[in-house]
């Protein structure tokens, strides 16, 4: 008789170039057979000290580092980034700007989601949700378009405030070579009102389009085969192991620092947090479809107000934000404030701070020590997806080598967070 | 928050009293200063007790306090010729009087609805040590090694104790204040030799706004920014 072989386990090298890796993610596996012993993500590969870098530079020049720390979720980034400053200058923004902040939070997490949803459906096979995802992005995107001028990186929140106010008119597209002028007319056709307008027809049909989502996977069986008890996190291992936003609420604990910890005006408006049981891949998702249906009723209260209520959107003290150009050009005093904020930029108390937001991966948080310079001294981004993704081994053991790329999908891995 | 700053400060000395460095309340926030040897103690009574209940671990980094309070000229009086730019900082000593690394740990109770944040000075300089907390709360092990990595504090009892962002083979930490934002090297390929060579960086360090430190008057009168002056 022949002695059995010995059986070792392999090692498999998967990234940081692979498509369903988010981004730059190595991570060696240990693999007995086909079945995950051990998972070692190594990350770093994305790393641009943007910690460092704002130390160097003036409070407002870093704002737009923060949108491309998650470069799916910009504005909420900086949402925490200016949240954190205003707490240390005790500056609180008008009332419209925080309606405003708010309805962009909302905008971005519907944003994020519907990355997610697609790619993590293409992910594990299924293609068609991808392309539909896409076409609602376009329309937020050319909100954020209409606001700041950026499609993606946005610098629209600034400490104080917001850095306009929403604009009257929604670009346009024109005719050329490749749009007649009865296409461009048709793409047009939503686009004659404000920015309200375009935004809040989109409201209106966006409802249907999850609907269209949830009937391509919602009962879809191999949708559930592929994520139903994968990666089961009990409540009480997701608090241990950091995990927040709809990680945690996919676990079954009611957490949301929109209601919790309410910040800007959460607290005037209604909308529901939907919570998970099993703590498995589909819970998450179900949640994170939810949460895009409670978004969008957000977004109508605040189109609602913003239309009822016009007013200021950045307060009126030039120590932190710049005066009007107009005003510029009359008085000597304001010209001096516009070359002071622009050059030195301003000098925060002394003091230390930490300021987060409910962000659509789950709490982004802002660690800011000021020495009482126009510099921070030191700044610490609290990235939800670097919590996520350190317990990738611990999800990931015992699974199949496919359901890691599911694990992957449902953290709702984004690099430009996770390595900063 | 459900627990008012103020009374989870008063709990938090009437129960650890004499093992607590400091604690007050800033800004609406919590901070209590931790000796690193009871720092184990005191974070395992405050994830446990009943009136605590830290679940969470939020965050965790390192600080370093070598150039707090340095401006990079002093704009405080004008010179003879009402321009007091360029002049040479007189060195009058550090502003921190502390030691020069800190671990800062940002700690979330989802059953009370409150935040603190726990400071620990370890005391040599040379090799910080502070001991790990990631048998407290498991979530710590990538901080840790982030802290590590940055700022070279080590964590002792740490099970895998690896850098984690900087490139493989890495010399140096990052974030320490001594460290140039440029870095001590730059790569690139070499077509002769067939590989990717280190050099030393070739670009001046450039600063275009100066760090300035200015008292304004309308913060002077705030408690809170009352430290270091």
């Amino acid at each position: 008789m022949r002695p059995m072989p010995e059986i070792r386990n392999f090692t498999l090298n998967f990234g940081p170039q692979h498509p369903s890796a988010h981004g730059v993610l190595r991570l060696v596996l240990e693999m007995d057979g086909e079945v995950v012993q051990r998972a070692d993500p190594h990350i770093g590969l994305l790393h641009r000290a943007t910690e460092k870098l704002a130390e160097s530079k003036p409070f407002n020049q870093s704002i737009g580092y923060m949108d491309r720390l998650d470069y799916v979720s910009m504005m909420c980034n900086e949402h925490a980034y200016v949240l954190a400053i205003e707490k240390l200058l005790g500056v609180e923004p008008p009332i419209r700007a925080q309606y405003i902040r708010v309805m962009f939070d909302e905008v971005t997490r519907i944003l994020n989601h519907l990355l997610w949803l697609g790619s993590h459906a293409l992910d594990i096979g299924a293609m068609t949700v991808f392309l539909y995802c896409f076409r609602e992005r376009e329309d937020l995107m050319d909100c954020y378009e209409a606001v700041s001028g950026a499609r993606m990186h946005a610098t629209y929140y600034r400490p104080g405030g917001v850095y306009r106010d929403l604009p009257e008119e929604m670009p346009k597209y024109e005719p050329s070579r490749w749009r007649s002028e009865r296409e461009v007319r048709k793409l047009n056709e939503a686009r004659e009102g404000s920015l309200l307008d375009f935004l809040e027809r989109f409201t209106e049909r966006f409802p249907k389009r999850v609907d269209e989502y949830e009937t391509l996977l919602t009962d879809n069986r191999i949708w559930k085969q592929r994520t139903v008890g994968i990666g089961v996190v009990p409540p009480e291992r997701a608090l241990a192991l950091g995990f927040t936003g709809p990680m945690l609420r996919g676990s079954g604990i009611a957490w949301d620092l929109r209601k919790k910890q309410p910040y800007e005006v959460y607290d005037r408006l209604d909308f529901d947090i939907p919570v998970g049981t099993n703590g498995d891949c589909y819970d998450r998702y179900l949640v994170r479809i939810e949460e895009m249906r409670q978004s969008n009723r957000i977004i109508r209260q605040c189109i609602d107000w913003l239309r009822r209520n016009p007013g200021p959107v950045m307060v009126d003290d030039h120590k932190v934000a710049p005066p009007p150009r107009e005003e510029m050009k009359r008085d000597m005093e304001a010209l001096i404030h516009h070359f002071k904020l622009f050059t030195e930029g301003y000098c925060v108390p002394e003091g230390e701070v930490y300021a987060a937001v409910e962000h659509p991966k789950g709490e982004f948080g802002i660690y800011l020590v000021s020495d009482g310079a126009n510099k921070p001294y030191r700044v610490k981004i609290r990235a939800p997806g670097f919590a996520h993704l350190s317990a990738m081994d611990e999800m990931a053991r015992g699974h199949m080598l496919a359901d890691v790329v599911a694990i992957i999908g449902t953290q709702d891995i984004v690099f430009g967070e996770i390595d900063r | 928050m459900a627990t008012a700053p103020e009374t989870l400060a008063e709990r938090l000395r009437g129960r650890f009293g004499d093992a607590l460095g400091a604690c007050k309340v800033a800004l609406g926030e919590v901070t209590i200063e931790v000796p690193p040897a009871r720092l184990v103690e005191v974070c395992t009574a405050l994830r446990d007790e009943e009136p605590f209940r830290f679940e969470q671990l939020m965050d965790l980094c390192g600080v370093d306090y070598l150039t707090y309070g340095e401006a990079d000229w002093d704009t405080d009086e004008a010179t003879a010729t009402g321009f007091s730019r360029g002049r040479a900082r007189e060195h009058e000593g550090p502003v921190w009087k502390g030691p020069r690394f800190a671990v800062v740990y940002h700690l979330l109770s989802v059953t009370h609805n409150h935040r603190l944040r726990v400071r620990t000075f370890p005391e040599d300089t040379e090799f910080p040590v502070v001991d790990t907390v990631t048998g407290i709360w498991p979530s710590a092990n990538w901080y840790e090694r982030e802290a590590f990595d940055l700022f070279g504090i080590v964590f002792e009892g740490h099970p895998d104790l690896r850098r984690i962002l900087t490139d493989y083979g890495f010399v140096g930490h990052p974030f320490r204040k001594d460290f140039p934002l440029s870095g001590h090297v730059e790569v690139r390929y070499d077509p002769e030799r067939g590989r990717v060579v280190y050099e030393p960086v070739s670009i001046e360090p450039r600063n275009n706004v100066p760090r300035v430190i200015r008292h304004d008057a309308r913060y002077e009168a705030d408690p809170s920014s009352a430290t270091g002056e």
